[in-house]
């Protein structure tokens, strides 16, 4: 394999020193990119063929401990990528996606653990995905990219771990799809990780979430700039992609919450125009996170994010959930949110029982919030206390 | 810290390396006593983050989960013993969790302040008062405990329930070592501990 960087002052662990003002934060950090190019270093596919030479995106920080038993795995959602905390720049406007639980003294405490996050593959922030170029045509894949499972996104990473020498982490933490890899890492992958942290997701994708998925998928193939996929170099199905965003979006919100957030305030104007313009917030505000969304994310990406999503269902291969949880070794905290409703609360508790039914360590911790599925990435004070103590608690209890 | 009278009396009614749920557990230490001393494998159903959150930190499992809607998260029959010590006054529907602790558990064990003891009956007699004594801390207008029942009411219920009283159990005060009997324990017994089954 090789570094496209050369590695800076410390070999892992990139938080850079000197930013004491910045107490608290994660300070700044860079991207790195580990290349899987050598020989048995393939990624067999779970649809069948392999993925070769491929690049994983990742960030890391805190500092991995002589003996390797700090490290913390968090898997990313949808439209994460391996930016979860701190900035690239002392002057970048945001921090990264997770960055109110990352940190010093945060709940994934970067003073105590080494916090590695890795971009998925099939993705677009520097992980191969259907941008990338394919080898065997010297273009991009696009829809030549093969289909991509959560299983497939879980072995690309454990390479990663491999890489930076850890044999078993401490803990792995997802929200959304980041939870369903946490749990796919479990199962098929049992010595990997002690804790285990799946918040608003499930064991099997959802009917509703998958009706969902499939109108964002349509939205883009439906936009003439698609090409069957095959737009790179050329105008990008920007117009698709952004109402899918808009409808994914909704599915994050809650009714609650957008009744609170817009109502139906009118944007700029004092009265109905009687024209089809964005007349209420809501629909102004929806259409600017479609449109930003196409500023930083491929089309063909969510096209193959989500069909992996759909294919999701730990059951499948072992018959019940509880079969595929019987060789699982990790202790776990399921969160659940009470206003989420791509994945409500029954959903996490199904992963609690099944747990359950097996002799698990299992603890269910349900967030009363009104943000809905985004509250995972919202409600801090909620969530940070008890993911502190699990895995501090966890800490005493890790071994080989 | 002194252990706890009652939750001695029910680590002795509890099995060892049973499956233990134990109702309402706050921060855990019952469990945390259970696992050290009788090996169960215990798991615990609590309402409050914070203490859920001591639970966790003490590595203990527990389920976030409010007791007054049911145990419908909880199979039948899956745990060996299920507790609920000194909660169940404070339950909205109290009547529903014994069914439900004999249905998840093949013994329940259930504590609880007797109300029916010389203190709040004479407060009640005497002064005209609500109770409020060292085992019922509060103000009838803050008392979070909206449930008080009496052995005798605890009994009656078990009859009515079809419940095998297997032990019971009464205490002078959670932290005096039980008398070896307890005549008219209605009126002398300040805490009732009872252990029942489905018959």
């Amino acid at each position: 394999m090789t570094e496209s960087k050369p590695a800076a002052r410390k070999e892992i662990g990139d938080v850079a020193m000197g930013y004491d003002d910045d107490a608290g934060n994660a300070g700044i950090v860079r991207t790195r990119r580990v290349t899987f190019d050598q020989p048995g270093q393939e990624l067999a596919l779970e649809g069948g063929g392999t993925l070769a030479p491929f690049t994983l995106a990742y960030e890391t920080y805190g500092s991995l401990s002589e003996r390797k038993d700090n490290a913390v795995l968090v898997t990313h959602a949808l439209s994460g990528d391996a930016h979860v905390a701190g900035r690239h720049s002392a002057n970048d406007k945001r921090p990264g996606w997770w960055d109110m639980m990352i940190g010093p003294g945060k709940g994934l405490d970067t003073d105590k653990y080494f916090v590695i996050c890795a971009n998925v593959i099939g993705g677009c922030t520097g992980s191969t995905g259907p941008a990338s170029t394919n080898p065997a045509t010297g273009k991009p894949f696009g829809t030549d990219f093969p289909i991509i499972t959560i299983a497939d996104m879980v072995n690309a990473q454990v390479r990663l771990l491999d890489h930076l020498g850890i044999d078993k982490l401490l803990a792995a933490v997802g929200g959304s799809m980041g939870g369903m890899q946490v749990l796919e890492l479990v199962v098929s992958h049992p010595d990997r990780t002690h804790l285990c942290v799946p918040l608003a997701t499930a064991a099997r994708q959802p009917t509703q979430a998958i009706a969902f998925n499939e109108v964002g998928r349509q939205a883009i193939m439906a936009d003439p700039n698609w090409r069957g996929g095959h737009y790179y170099g050329g105008k990008t199905p920007a117009k698709g992609l952004s109402v899918a965003r808009m409808v994914g979006h909704i599915t994050y919100l809650s009714d609650e919450a957008m009744e609170e957030k817009f109502g139906r305030r009118l944007q700029d104007i004092l009265d109905y125009t009687f024209t089809f313009s964005a007349d209420f917030e809501v629909e102004s505000y929806l259409r600017h996170q479609g449109l930003s969304f196409t500023n930083r994310f491929d089309a063909n990406t969510y096209l193959y994010i989500t069909r992996a999503l759909d294919y999701f269902d730990l059951s499948r291969q072992h018959g019940t959930l509880v079969k595929a949880f019987e060789e699982v070794k990790a202790r776990f905290l399921v969160m659940g949110f009470s206003s989420d409703w791509l994945h409500p609360p029954y959903q996490l508790k199904e992963i609690v029982s099944a747990l359950r039914a097996t002799h698990k360590h299992v603890s269910y911790y349900e967030v009363e919030s009104h943000y809905g599925h985004d509250a995972f990435l919202l409600e801090r004070e909620k969530m940070e206390g008890i993911i502190a103590a699990f895995l501090s608690s966890g800490a005493r209890t890790y071994h080989r | 810290m002194q252990r706890r009278i009652d939750y001695k009396l029910i680590e002795d009614l509890v099995p060892e390396g049973a499956t233990v749920l134990d109702l309402a557990c706050g921060d855990g230490e019952l469990l945390s006593e259970l696992i050290a001393e009788k090996h169960v494998r215990g798991s615990g159903v609590e309402i409050d983050q914070a203490a859920v959150e001591k639970c966790i930190g003490r590595g203990l499992s527990v389920f976030h989960g409010d007791l007054d809607a049911g145990l419908a998260d909880f199979g039948d029959q899956s745990h060996d013993v299920v507790i609920l010590s000194l909660s169940l006054q404070q339950l909205r529907r109290p009547r529903m969790i014994v069914r439900e602790m004999v249905r998840v558990g093949r013994l329940a064990i259930v504590s609880f302040p007797n109300f029916a003891h010389w203190t709040p009956r004479s407060q009640l007699l005497l002064r005209g008062r609500m109770p409020v004594s060292r085992d019922l801390p509060y103000q009838w207008w803050d008392t979070p405990n909206i449930h008080l029942c009496t052995v005798q009411d605890f009994r009656k219920l078990c009859r009515e329930e079809g419940l095998r009283i297997e032990h019971e159990m009464y205490l002078r005060a959670v932290d005096k070592d039980p008398p070896a009997r307890i005549v008219a324990p209605n009126l002398l017994a300040r805490i009732g501990i009872f252990a029942v089954t489905r018959c």
